[in-house]
C-alpha cells in the first residue's frame, strides 16, 4: 500500500511541492498585509504631498519615487491596494455566493434546475460585461459595492457551468448511487460525495475570478469610474503614470508591477491546484517530452525496480524454435525490454521477451489484460506510449534494426513494410477526415502517384477487405460505420503500403461475436492471398486455435511457453497455458464446472523476483519463487519457463482433466 | 446544421428580448427618477418634472415598456438625449471601428494562441513551461498598461507608428491597418492566453487518441499528423473559445478606445455614460448584446462545421 502511495503523490503533496504556489501566496500575502496595515506600515500618509520633490524616481526617501503632485507612490499602492483587493474580493464573493448554490442544485437535481441556472448563465455570457458596469455606474453613481456586486453577479456564469457540470458528473458516479442505495440523505449525499468533486475546480476557478475581477476594478479606476481622487487606487495610479508618461516613464513601472504580479500570483496558485488534481498528466506518442524523458530516464538511476536477469535463457536455435523451413526470419526480436518511468524508477511490463516471425507464418501472442502483449506489439512499430519506452533488446526485420530508426528511417517502415490494425475501431479511426481520405494519405505517401490513382486503389482496397458498396463508404465519416466495418477499414489502412507483416492487436475484440468470424476469416484470407506474416494479439484462444500457426504465451511480461498451437493446446507445457486452456469456455467441457485460474495477473511493480506464475500455480513448491526462470527447451521447437516441467509433463495434466 | 442555428436561435432571442426588458428596468422600476438621472443633483425638482415630460418618462410604465420594447424589436432604440438623433445610427456609425479593433484583436489572439498553444503541447519539457508562462503573462498584464506602454515605445520613442487616432479603411486601407496596430496589439494580448491554453488541453487530448497512433502505424508522417489531422480535432473545442474571446474583447476595447481616441462604440459609452444619456445607455446595452449573440451563433456554427458528427445532421 505504501509503496504505491509513493509512486503516486497525492495531490495535496504535489501541491506541498510546487515552488510557484508558495512564492505567488508569499507575494499575496506581502500584499494582503501591506495594504490592509497601510495605516501603520505606511512610510507617508496616503495624501501627503512633497511639493519640493515631483515626480522622483526611487530613492531613499521614497523607495518608489513620487507622483505628480509629490505623493508617495509606495504609500499610495499601500492605501489603494486595500480598496482594489477588496473591491475585487467582493465581487468574486458575490459570485460564489451565486454560482456555488445554484451550480451544485442545478447539477445535482437536474431537470428544470438545470435548465432555469443554465438560461440564467447563457443570458449573462450574452451581455458585455463592462458596458453593462458602465450603465449601471450612470444609473446608479459610482458606488462601490453596487458596482463590484453587478460584477459578481457577471462573473458567477462561468462558475455556475462549471459548478454544475461537475456536480452532475459526481452525481452520475456509481458510488453517489451506492450512497442513495445505502439510505443516506441528499444533504449527506452533497456534503461527502458532491462537495470534494466540485472543491478543486472551483478553486482553480476561483483563483482566476479573482484576478479577473482585480483586472476589471483597477481597468474602472483607470477610466475615473473608480474611487474619486484624492482618494488611491491602483487603477487611477496607471491612468497619472500615463499622463507624465512622456517626461518622466517610471511611475508606469511601480504601478503596474504591483498589479501584474497581484494578477499573476493569483493566477499561479489556480493553476498550481489544477496541475496538482490527478490527470494533470497525459502523454502521446507525438509528444516530444516522452521520448526527452526516455532518454534522460534511461541511465542508472532508474534500475532499481527492473527485476535482475533470469538464468540464461536455452539458446533458440538449440531448441529449433522459431527455426523451421530455414532462411532469416522476417521480424527477429531479441530481448526486448520495454518499461515506464514512474516516480520510483523504471517498471518494466515487457521483459527480455525473444521471438521470431517468418514469411508468410501467423504468429499468436496470448495472455490476460498486463501481460505485456500489447506492448510488445507497439514496441516492434516504435510506438511504445509515454512515458514507456524501450530500454533494451533488439528488434530485426529483415535487415533492419528497428531498434536505431529515426522518424525518416520510421517512415519507410510504419504503413509501408509493417501494417498496425488496432483493438477498438471505432475509436482507431479519425473522427474529422472520411474514411477515403485516411486512405488515400497513406497511400499516395506510400505510392506516389495522382490523387485519381489512390482513390482508385483506396477502392479497391475497402472492396478487398470485404466491404459491399465501397464507393458510398469512401465518403463516409467513421461514426457512421458499424464497429465491424470499421474494423475493416482499419485493415484497408494497415494495408495500403503492402505490408510484409501484420500486426494486429486484438482485432475482434470489442466487435459482436457474429462480427468476429468474419474478421478473422478477412484476415486469414488476407493472409494468404498476400503471402503477408500475421502477428495476432489476443487473449483469445479460440482465436489463436482459428488462425495461427504458432504461439507465444506471455504472463507478467515474459514468455511462459513456445510452440505450434497444435502442440501447444495438444500438450501444455507449462502450467500458465493448461490454466488458460482449462478455463477457455469455448474449449471446455460442456456441463463440468469451468475452472478458472485463481488470482489475477499482478501489476509490474509487484512482480515476484522467481517463477511470477508461482503465486498462482497449483505446481508451485517453495524453489519456484526462489530465482527467476530461465527458458528451457522441454523438446524440440517448444520453449517453456518452468521448472517443474519435467514433472509435470509426464502427467499430460489436460488429458486428465478432459478424461 | 440547421438545427444548430435553430437551437441557438432559440436561446439568442429570448435573451434578446430580457435583456431589452432589463434595460427598459433598468431605468425605470429601480429607485431614480429617470428626470433626475438625467440632469443630476443640482437640478430642481420643476426641472426634472419637465423632463420626464418632454422625454414621455411620465407615462404609464406598460405604454412605456411596449413601445419601447416594439421600437426596439423594429431596431429603433429611441433618440439620444443630448444629440437629438437615433441612437441606432450613433452606434451603427460606430461599430465598425469596434468591430475593426475587436477583430482584429481576436485574429491576434487566435494565431499567436494557437501557435503557442500546438508548441506547448508538442515540445513539451522547457518549451510547455515557457509557453505556458508567456501564457500567463498576456493574462496578468492589463490591456490599459500594455496600452500605455506601446505607445510610448513605437510611437513616442521609436516614432513607427501613431499614437492615437483613426482613418476609416473607406479613406484608406493602409493607414487604417497602420492606425490599429497597437491597439489591437493592446486588446489581443490578454485574449492569447485562452486560446493557448484550450489549444494545449485539446491537443493534448487528441494526441493520446487512438487514431493518432493509427496514423503514426500506417505511415502517415508526423506533420500531416500534427498539422492535420490532430490539429483539426483540436480546433473544435477552440472554436467556441475564440467566439468567447472576441466578447471580451469587445469589453477591452471600451478602455483602449478611449486610450487610442477611436471613434468606436466603446468611447461612445463612456461619453454617454458620463452624459447620463438614458437611451443611448440602453440602446449600446441591447446593440451590444446582439453583437454577443451573433458571434456565438457564429462560433456554434463553425464548431459544428467543423465536426462531421454534427454537420451531417
Amino acid at each position: 500500500m505504501s509503496a504505491r502511495a509513493d509512486v503516486r503523490p497525492t495531490s495535496f503533496g504535489r501541491l506541498r511541492r510546487n515552488r510557484s504556489f508558495w512564492i505567488s501566496a508569499g507575494w499575496l500575502a506581502l500584499v494582503l498585509v501591506a495594504s490592509f496595515g497601510a495605516p501603520l506600515l505606511a512610510p507617508y500618509g496616503s495624501n501627503e504631498q512633497n511639493l519640493s520633490d515631483l515626480l522622483a524616481g526611487p530613492s531613499g526617501h521614497h523607495l518608489l519615487g513620487t507622483d505628480d503632485v509629490g505623493r508617495d507612490i509606495l504609500s499610495r499602492l499601500m492605501y489603494g491596494g486595500a480598496l482594489s483587493l477588496v473591491g475585487a474580493g467582493w465581487a468574486t464573493l458575490v459570485a460564489l455566493a451565486i454560482g456555488l448554490p445554484l451550480g451544485v442544485v442545478a447539477g445535482y437535481f437536474g431537470g428544470w434546475a438545470d435548465a432555469l441556472a443554465n438560461r440564467f448563465a447563457d443570458l449573462i455570457f450574452s451581455v458585455p460585461g463592462l458596458i453593462v458596469l458602465l450603465a449601471v455606474e450612470a444609473i446608479f453613481g459610482s458606488s462601490q459595492w453596487v458596482v463590484m456586486s453587478v460584477l459578481g453577479v457577471i462573473l458567477s456564469a462561468p462558475l455556475i457551468r462549471l459548478v454544475s457540470v461537475t456536480a452532475r458528473a459526481a452525481r452520475g458516479e456509481l458510488y453517489v448511487d451506492a450512497a442513495f442505495v445505502a439510505g443516506l440523505s441528499h444533504q449527506r449525499v452533497v456534503a461527502r460525495h458532491i462537495v470534494p468533486n466540485i472543491a478543486a475546480p472551483t478553486i482553480i476557478l476561483t483563483a482566476s475570478t479573482l484576478s479577473l475581477a482585480l483586472l476589471i476594478e483597477t481597468g474602472l479606476g483607470f477610466l475615473g469610474l473608480g474611487p474619486q481622487p484624492p482618494t488611491p487606487s491602483w487603477g487611477a495610479m496607471v491612468a497619472t503614470a500615463s499622463t507624465v508618461i512622456y517626461t518622466d516613464p517610471w511611475m508606469v513601472v511601480p504601478t503596474g508591477a504591483v498589479l501584474i504580479l497581484t494578477v499573476l500570483a493569483f493566477n499561479f496558485i489556480g493553476d498550481a491546484v489544477r496541475d496538482a488534481g490527478p490527470g494533470a498528466q497525459r502523454a502521446s506518442i507525438l509528444r516530444l517530452r516522452g521520448r526527452d524523458r526516455g532518454r534522460r530516464g534511461a541511465d542508472g538511476a532508474a534500475a532499481p525496480l527492473l527485476t535482475p536477469p533470469p538464468a540464461t535463457d536455452a539458446p533458440r536455435a538449440a531448441a529449433g524454435a522459431g527455426d523451421g523451413e530455414g532462411g532469416a526470419p522476417l521480424l527477429a526480436v531479441d530481448g526486448l525490454r520495454v518499461a515506464f518511468a514512474a516516480a520510483r524508477g523504471d517498471v518494466a511490463v515487457v521483459d527480455r521477451v525473444s521471438f521470431e516471425v517468418r514469411r508468410g507464418e501467423t504468429l499468436g501472442l496470448v495472455g490476460e489484460s498486463g501481460s505485456g502483449k500489447t506492448i510488445t506489439g507497439l514496441a516492434v512499430l516504435g510506438l511504445v506510449p509515454p512515458p514507456g519506452r524501450i530500454v533494451d533488446g533488439a528488434v530485426r526485420f529483415g535487415d533492419l534494426d528497428l531498434t536505431a530508426l529515426d522518424d525518416r528511417g520510421w517512415a519507410k517502415v510504419r504503413g509501408a513494410r509493417i501494417g498496425y490494425v488496432a483493438q477498438e475501431p471505432m475509436v482507431a479511426l479519425d473522427p474529422s477526415f472520411t474514411v477515403g481520405s485516411q486512405l488515400v494519405e497513406p497511400l499516395r505517401r506510400h505510392r506516389p502517384g495522382s490523387r485519381r490513382e489512390a482513390r482508385r486503389r483506396a477502392i479497391e482496397l475497402l472492396s478487398m477487405v470485404g466491404i459491399p458498396q465501397p464507393e458510398a463508404i469512401f465518403r463516409s465519416y467513421p461514426h457512421q460505420l458499424s464497429g465491424g466495418m470499421a474494423q475493416r477499414v482499419g485493415i484497408a489502412i494497415a494495408l495500403t503500403g503492402e505490408p510484409e507483416l501484420l500486426i494486429a492487436d486484438e482485432p475482434t475484440t470489442a466487435l459482436d461475436v457474429t462480427v468476429q468470424g468474419e474478421i478473422l476469416d478477412l484476415l486469414r484470407s488476407l493472409q494468404t492471398e498476400l503471402g503477408m506474416s500475421l502477428i495476432l494479439v489476443t487473449h483469445n484462444l479460440g482465436v489463436v486455435a482459428d488462425i495461427c500457426d504458432r504461439a507465444l504465451v506471455m504472463y507478467a511480461g515474459q514468455i511462459v511457453e513456445e510452440g505450434t498451437v497444435d502442440d501447444l493446446f495438444e500438450r501444455p507445457r507449462h502450467p500458465y497455458t493448461e490454466g488458460l486452456l482449462r478455463s477457455d469456455p469455448e474449449l471446455g467441457e460442456i456441463g463440468a464446472p469451468l475452472p478458472t485460474i485463481r488470482g489475477t495477473v499482478p501489476l509490474p511493480a509487484d512482480w515476484p523476483t522467481g517463477c511470477r506464475f508461482a503465486p498462482r500455480c497449483p505446481y508451485a513448491v517453495a524453489e519456484c519463487s526462489a530465482a527467476p526462470v530461465a527458458m528451457a527447451a522441454p523438446e524440440p521447437g517448444r520453449l517453456s519457463r518452468c521448472i517443474r516441467i519435467e514433472e509435470t509433463m509426464a502427467r499430460d495434466p489436460l488429458q486428465e482433466a478432459r478424461s | 446544421m440547421g438545427r444548430v442555428i435553430a437551437r441557438r436561435l432559440a436561446i439568442s432571442v429570448p435573451i434578446l428580448l430580457v435583456v431589452a426588458t432589463l434595460s427598459f428596468a433598468l431605468v425605470h422600476v429601480l429607485p431614480g427618477d429617470p428626470g433626475r438621472v438625467v440632469l443630476g443633483t443640482s437640478a430642481t425638482a420643476e426641472q426634472v418634472r419637465a423632463v420626464n415630460q418632454q422625454l414621455g418618462y411620465d407615462r404609464p410604465l406598460v405604454e412605456q415598456y411596449t413601445s419601447w420594447l416594439g421600437d426596439a424589436v423594429q431596431g429603433d432604440l429611441g433618440t439620444s438625449i443630448i444629440n437629438g438623433r437615433a441612437v441606432s445610427d450613433d452606434l451603427n456609425s460606430r461599430i465598425p471601428v469596434t468591430l475593426s479593433l475587436a477583430i482584429g484583436a481576436t485574429l491576434l489572439s487566435a494565431v499567436l494562441g494557437i501557435a503557442l498553444g500546438m508548441v506547448s503541447a508538442i515540445r513539451g519539457g522547457w518549451a510547455d513551461r515557457a509557453g505556458q508562462g508567456l501564457a500567463a503573462l498576456g493574462l496578468a498584464i492589463p490591456n490599459f498598461w500594455l496600452a500605455v506602454l506601446l505607445v510610448l515605445v513605437f510611437a513616442i520613442k521609436l516614432k513607427w507608428l501613431p499614437a492615437v487616432g483613426y482613418v476609416s479603411y473607406e479613406d484608406s486601407v493602409g493607414q487604417w491597418a497602420r492606425y490599429l496596430i497597437l491597439p489591437v496589439l493592446a486588446v489581443g494580448v490578454s485574449g492569447i492566453t485562452g486560446i493557448a491554453r484550450q489549444t494545449r488541453g485539446a491537443m493534448l487530448d487528441v494526441l493520446s487518441r487512438d487514431y493518432i497512433r493509427t496514423l503514426a502505424a500506417a505511415g502517415v508522417p508526423r506533420r500531416s499528423i500534427l498539422l492535420k489531422h490532430a490539429l483539426r480535432n483540436a480546433s473544435i473545442p477552440v472554436i467556441s473559445n475564440i467566439g468567447f474571446t472576441f466578447i471580451s474583447m469587445l469589453g477591452g476595447a471600451v478602455i483602449i478606445e478611449r486610450l487610442f481616441n477611436l471613434p468606436g462604440i466603446g468611447q461612445w459609452t463612456l461619453a454617454v455614460v458620463d452624459n447620463h444619456d438614458l437611451p443611448e445607455i440602453q440602446g449600446v446595452v441591447v446593440y451590444s448584446t446582439a453583437i454577443v449573440l451573433v458571434v456565438n451563433l457564429l462560433a456554434d456554427v463553425g464548431a459544428a462545421w467543423l465536426n462531421p458528427k454534427v454537420r451531417r445532421r
